[in-house]
């Protein structure tokens, strides 16, 4: 936004009340209808589209109805995760990756943020699917924690302060399972303890938050997580905020894991590195839409978008020396007001005369490879166009 | 053998924070944040300084500054004792060393406009001449890749990247030797990252700057720097050129940062050594070798005596009992 003139970064007083009076008859409508389909199982269960997914993200747009305008935060993703697999989510900050795992938990600040299309399906498992857009709150209490769960980026943060650890990994279980007694809760609870590997788990049972490192913090979110054994666990950027040697702990941790639970995990990151080790499948995200995703092979050695290439030629990596590093030109064009071209033409050294036409479809370039850039319009299989929602058509 | 030209000396210094308790403000003990340490960087070189996070490398960084007071120990710059200054010495001698923090969201003033941060100091010390004020700002913006119409404009008004180019810029405008960047790159974004990175690096080129590179980030220092230091609850373990330390670390500690690294190759399997616990409580370190509580190789006398720092191989310092003759 730093690069435009000054003039446009300001809204005039009409202008912003046009926005305010907009946004109020938006979200109220949004909300009636969202608390309509609440009322109707029909409304939020469909089908999955693959039975060994977990979760699919179906064309899903989240916007955030704010006083400079709709941002469109996540505006036609599509991917999905499979059964027993951990997929990363790659991208600066700002491009949505967040979001995307907000609104699958729903837990959008609304009413300004809102899922205003598509589809996230979350699996039951029994041949139905939640349709989490239109899930009431009331369900969603039963999903949250229990189904999905979420470790969030700040061990230091997520944590009460006032509360006994014990009492935290206690908490998860005692409200998704009332029918268990409180000696086989807290048996589970030490059982937690000791997966996510605390040595002295009777006594980090009774001892307050502050008392631990931030590792250990970590690995009590980690226990908080898993203590439902959910089918999806989101890892929000779990490692940014710790050292690089508690980090290779948590990533060991969470590998090990993995094989032993039967959970699927999200894991969202900026660090191409982490994703490297843990992910089998990468979707990479900018602005708001995902432009490449494929297996982490796909990704890592066979990169296609613009951006996954000059992303990975931007991070220095220890034994491959450059004089200099590359740095992807310009910056993310302004949320409130994306261009109707692929969003990463401006900053792109590959540009063709195509790229300044309609946003680019997704195209297949293998089994398990999609990516959207032009480059690859005439060798690849054309799917669909992200599909975006007209704010204006809403009310 | 020619004589090196050394800008920076630093010679076994030591920084305490007293720790007060009760209603006097009784000392009861001491957190030891530097405890003894010594190294040279050459004219024109960079430094990478690394370790975990209270490991005392920011607070090494500063008190080489003299922003904060030493404990004992010396430091020199170009051959000048920075602690043997009174206050109108260091006042001249304030340009010569500058420092780029490492949150440039809290870094900036909010209420002065880009020109007047980045001019304020040079106004101070009278660096350039009045007439010659306005021209100098927008050639040191300039330099940093900052059009001349930012100079209006006010911190808010820009993003991380765009900011830590403002710091840099406000510690260039001074002309310094030496700078101290202070985890530069750890609060932005990967491609913001690369930028600001060879922006560092082509500056140096330019002005023949020297740099000491504090960051945690192993990546970034084997690009950026020519020598590294590994730092380990106050005291440096392992120190030697970028290339012999990284294709051969000696120290465990070092071994293990090393193996920590995330490479972005799914292929490539990395042996990671997982190192047990977290580091230590600066107040009350272990007795010994500091790092005998996490090390695989501990051995028994590694719990009773300090192992010395010293050159184990021609310019690659260690301080490991591994490594006694």
């Amino acid at each position: 936004m730093s690069d435009q003139k000054k003039g446009s970064a300001y809204i005039s007083a009409s202008e912003s009340r046009r926005i305010t009076r907009f946004n109020r008859r938006v979200t109220r409508k949004l909300e009636e209808k969202r608390a309509d389909a609440g009322k109707d199982p029909s409304l939020y269960t469909t089908r999955m589209k693959d039975e060994n997914n977990v979760v699919e993200f179906d064309n899903v747009c989240t916007y955030f109805f704010s006083d400079v305008g709709t941002v469109k935060a996540v505006d036609g993703v599509n991917f999905s995760v499979p059964k027993h697999s951990t997929v990363g989510v790659v991208g600066e900050s700002g491009c949505g990756k967040s979001v995307t795992s907000l609104s699958l938990m729903q837990l959008l600040q609304r009413p300004s943020g809102q899922i205003v299309g598509g589809e996230i399906r979350f699996n039951k498992g029994d041949g139905t699917a939640y349709n989490i857009a239109n899930t009431p709150n009331s369900v969603m209490e039963h999903i949250r924690g229990n189904k999905i769960s979420m470790i969030f980026q700040e061990p230091m943060t997520s944590l009460n302060p006032v509360f006994k650890i014990g009492a935290q990994v206690d908490e998860v279980t005692k409200l998704h399972h009332p029918e268990m007694s409180e000696e086989a809760i807290k048996a589970r609870t030490l059982e937690m303890l000791d997966l996510v590997g605390i040595a002295n788990k009777e006594g980090v049972y009774d001892m307050y938050p502050h008392e631990l490192s931030g590792g250990m913090r970590q690995r009590i979110c980690i226990a908080i997580a898993l203590a439902c054994s959910p089918t999806l666990i989101i890892a929000d950027e779990p490692t940014t905020a710790l050292d690089v040697t508690i980090q290779a702990q948590i990533l060991d941790l969470l590998q090990n894991l993995k094989d032993k639970l039967n959970s699927s995990i999200m894991l969202i990151t900026h660090d191409l590195g982490v994703v490297a080790g843990m992910a089998d499948y990468v979707v990479v995200m900018y602005a708001g839409r995902v432009v490449e995703k494929g297996t982490a092979d796909d990704i890592f050695h066979h990169p296609a978008h613009p951006y996954t290439i000059g992303l990975m030629a931007s991070k220095p990596v220890v034994g491959r020396k450059v004089d200099k590093l590359y740095n992807i030109p310009g910056n993310v064009p302004n949320p409130v007001d994306m261009p109707n071209y692929c969003y990463f033409r401006d900053r792109c050294e590959m540009k063709c005369d195509r790229c300044s036409g309609l946003y680019p479809p997704e195209i297949k370039i293998s089994d398990t490879h999609y990516v959207s850039c032009y480059r690859f319009y005439e060798t690849g299989e054309i799917g669909g166009y992200p599909k975006s929602v007209n704010v204006e058509e809403l009310v | 053998m020619t004589q090196k030209d050394y800008l920076l000396e630093v010679d076994d210094l030591v920084k305490y924070f007293p720790i007060k308790t009760g209603f006097f403000k009784r000392t009861t003990g001491y957190v030891k944040a530097v405890d003894g340490i010594s190294f040279k960087i050459e004219r024109g070189k960079t430094m990478g300084l690394v370790g975990e996070s209270g490991c005392g490398k920011s607070t090494c960084g500063r008190t080489i500054l003299r922003l904060l007071e030493k404990t004992s120990g010396n430091v020199r710059i170009d051959g000048k004792d920075i602690f043997a200054m009174n206050r109108e010495e260091l006042r001249t001698f304030r340009p010569q060393a500058q420092i780029v923090f490492q949150d440039p969201y809290s870094s900036l003033s909010p209420r002065l406009p880009v020109g007047e941060i980045i001019g304020e100091a040079v106004r101070e010390h009278g660096i350039i001449d009045a007439s010659e004020f306005d021209s100098y700002v927008t050639r040191v913006m300039n330099a940093c890749g900052l059009p001349e119409y930012y100079k209006g404009r006010y911190p808010h008004e820009f993003s991380g990247g765009q900011r830590q180019r403002i710091c840099i810029a406000r510690a260039l405008a001074l002309n310094p030797q030496f700078i101290v960047c202070d985890e530069p790159v750890s609060a932005l974004d990967v491609s913001i990252q690369a930028q600001v990175i060879n922006l560092l690096k082509d500056l140096q080129k330019e002005f023949g700057l020297t740099y000491l590179f504090i960051s945690h980030d192993l990546s970034v220092v084997e690009h950026i720097s020519d020598t590294v230091g590994v730092m380990y609850l106050g005291n440096m373990v392992e120190f030697s050129e970028t290339e012999k330390i990284f294709s051969k670390p000696l120290h465990p500690y070092t071994q293990a940062l090393f193996s920590a690294i995330p490479i972005p190759d799914p292929d490539v399997k990395i042996n990671r050594i997982v190192l047990e616990g977290s580091i230590p409580s600066p107040a009350d370190p272990p007795q010994g070798c500091k790092f005998h509580t996490r090390c695989a190789g501990c051995m028994e006398k590694c719990k009773q005596i300090a192992p010395e720092y010293r050159e184990v191989e021609p310019g690659h310092f260690c301080a490991c009992h591994l490594y006694d003759a």
